[in-house]
């Protein structure tokens, strides 16, 4: 094996990625062990920051400052800069985020390199190779697979919350790599950048989640559903019937055509628990439901389901939070 | 200036039966499910139908999939794609990501086309790995996570609103280009009965790997870079405790079960 590399995704401010943290953190249990060395990669404009930062988490990090990144789409630009830095000598381990931006890198990094690649990894760990745990079928199935001797690029995508980010006992070395060579593939000019006020925290990461449905009834509803998520330091989801409606914005959805959350805490507020809902959300630690109906299909699969009115058993939760 | 698009699109045991297993050889078992269209591909195919009917030009439909999968081709066509291409060959069973972007690519490369759409996921995979794989072995500018696609046919470029984490990034890039889109193109539409008359006549055409030039030992089940070595069924959830009450009682319940388990 030729080594572990974790990409570092960093955020619109040029900080690191909270993904960027876990992966490292993983990357370094994983090196430690098979014995391999680890070696984290930020391709930014300004990597400086971010590396420093992935350097908390592992023994050596490469930055590569390229400016194309700015101006242009990240995951086709970073892609071929991670592929010219990578050891190839031998089979490679690349761990990447399974978000938005990590699958698009990975999916690049497997056409570069030729290699397998293994997707929304929820545990990943080594067995004479990376052995990699993945749920499917909506999560009725849980596999764990490895590369099959011959792969050469071994790409692991990982979802959130997978490991807890815990720093090194010792911050590693920070190595400044220049671009070598044009790049090839061609560059997606961003024209403009632009933020909406509606804009939320990310919900893959979030560690509670307080979701409304179709029960919500309204934006006005949803107001309720964001005041517990606050009062509980958490994030705003929704089904895809409340976004369908205007409530809220599609990155709040979860599901099937949404996200895949695995929070510790699932608090469901009117949704029934379709299966197009349920494949985005049953991994969650603890799911509590408050629904009209007995018989919705999310009394199958909650720990706690409060029979009764959102609006009502919300209020009084919400008083009941605040007194405490 | 007319479009030609060609749209990625694949055969899935349909989510809401939720009766996905694998078979003996840790393959998707397709006889356990009935197949859809993936939910994904429709956006983007709806996206695609809505592009020619403002420009002009006509939509294909690319599947690599099973012998079968034109029964499903037919909902694609139906909706108002003009033609299909499917390729099919037994040695692509048991494909992984790796091999389907190059059989996919290979396919395209026999294709004329200003843009190449496909779905942000599969909801049998969910990877979403082969989008981008295709897009680098073509050399085709990549755009992804659009809600909204804006081609301008007589500039040859393209405008996409790629949804960010705090809004959206508005990319332009040359035609022609791949595109992965998301649910926020639109709903898509159902099947007018005419539609439905028309797609019968509509051509299917079929490839093989031969067809392609591509040798069944280096795609398909047989190149495969990962394998499953072991699978369990998670244990199922205890039955919900199930509460009823006056809320101000329900809402101490809730409280006391999350103070219990740590989470307040």
């Amino acid at each position: 094996m030729a080594g572990i590399w974790v990409v570092g995704e960093t955020n619109p401010d040029g900080s690191l990625a909270r993904i960027g943290a876990e992966l490292a953190t993983l990357g370094r249990s994983l090196g430690e062990a098979a014995s391999i060395e680890v070696t984290g990669v930020v391709v930014a404009p300004e990597p400086a920051g971010a590396a420093s930062e992935m350097a908390r988490y592992l023994p050596r990090v490469v930055a590569v400052p390229e400016p194309a990144a700015a101006e242009h789409a990240w995951s086709q630009v970073a892609a071929q800069r991670i592929a010219e830095v990578v050891d190839r000598a031998g089979p490679t381990l690349i761990l990447t985020g399974a978000g938005p931006d990590g699958r698009d890198v990975a999916g690049t990094l497997m056409a570069l390199l030729g290699g397998g690649a293994l997707v929304n990894a929820t545990a990943v760990a080594w067995n004479d190779g990376a052995s990699v745990e993945m749920n499917v079928f909506g999560g009725k199935l849980v596999t764990t697979s490895t590369f099959v001797e011959g792969a050469g690029a071994r790409i692991v995508t990982v979802r959130p919350n997978v490991v807890t980010a815990e720093p090194a006992p010792a911050a590693g070395a920070v190595e400044t790599v220049a671009p070598s060579g044009d790049l090839e593939l061609p560059l997606v000019r961003v024209v403009d950048r632009v933020e909406e006020a509606s804009a939320a925290a990310p919900i893959e990461e979030a560690r509670v989640i307080v979701a409304g449905g179709r029960g919500v009834g309204g934006p006005e509803g949803f107001d309720l559903v964001k005041q517990i998520a606050d009062r509980l330091g958490g994030a705003v989801g929704a089904t895809r019937a409340a976004v369908d409606s205007g409530w809220i914005p599609y990155a709040q959805q979860i599901g099937q055509t949404g996200k895949i959350v695995k929070p510790r805490l699932y608090l469901a507020l009117g949704i029934s628990g379709a299966i197009q809902h349920k494949v985005g959300m049953q991994t969650s630690e603890t799911i509590v439901a408050v629904n009209r109906d007995p018989d919705a299909p999310i009394a199958e699969f909650a720990d706690l389901l409060v029979i009764g009115d959102l609006f009502e058993v919300g209020k009084a939760l919400l008083a009941e939070l605040e007194r405490r | 200036m007319p479009l030609r698009i060609v749209v990625l699109t694949k055969p899935v045991p349909d989510p809401a039966a939720a009766a996905e297993r694998l078979g003996p050889d840790d393959r998707l078992d397709r006889s356990a499910s009935p197949a859809v269209i993936n939910g994904n591909d429709e956006y983007v195919l709806e996206a695609a139908l809505k592009l020619v009917e403002a420009h002009g030009g006509e939509v294909t439909l690319l599947t690599m999939a099973p012998a079968a999968a034109p029964e499903t081709m037919r909902k694609g066509l139906a909706m108002g794609a003009q033609r299909g291409v499917h390729v099919t060959d037994p040695a692509l069973a048991g494909s992984d990501a790796w091999s389907t972007a190059q059989v996919l690519a290979a396919a395209l490369r026999e294709l004329e086309y200003d843009l190449v759409l496909a779905g942000f996921d599969t909801s049998d995979g969910v990877g979403g790995v082969v989008g981008p794989a295709v897009a680098t072995l073509l050399k085709l500018p990549y755009l992804s996570s659009a809600a909204r696609i804006e081609p301008d046919p007589a500039a040859r470029t393209v405008r996409v609103r790629r949804i960010s984490a705090t809004g959206f990034d508005l990319l332009e890039a040359p035609m022609p280009a791949l595109i992965v889109g998301t649910q926020l193109l639109g709903e898509p539409r159902y099947p007018s009965l005419k539609g439905i008359m028309g797609a019968r006549s509509k051509e299917i055409v079929t490839r093989s790997l031969a067809d392609l030039g591509l040798d069944p030992a280096a795609v398909g089940g047989a190149a495969s870079m990962t394998a499953v070595i072991a699978k369990r069924t998670p244990p199922p959830r205890g039955a919900a405790r199930i509460v009823r009450g006056p809320a101000a009682e329900s809402a101490k319940v809730i409280v006391a079960f999350l103070s219990e388990r740590k989470l307040i």
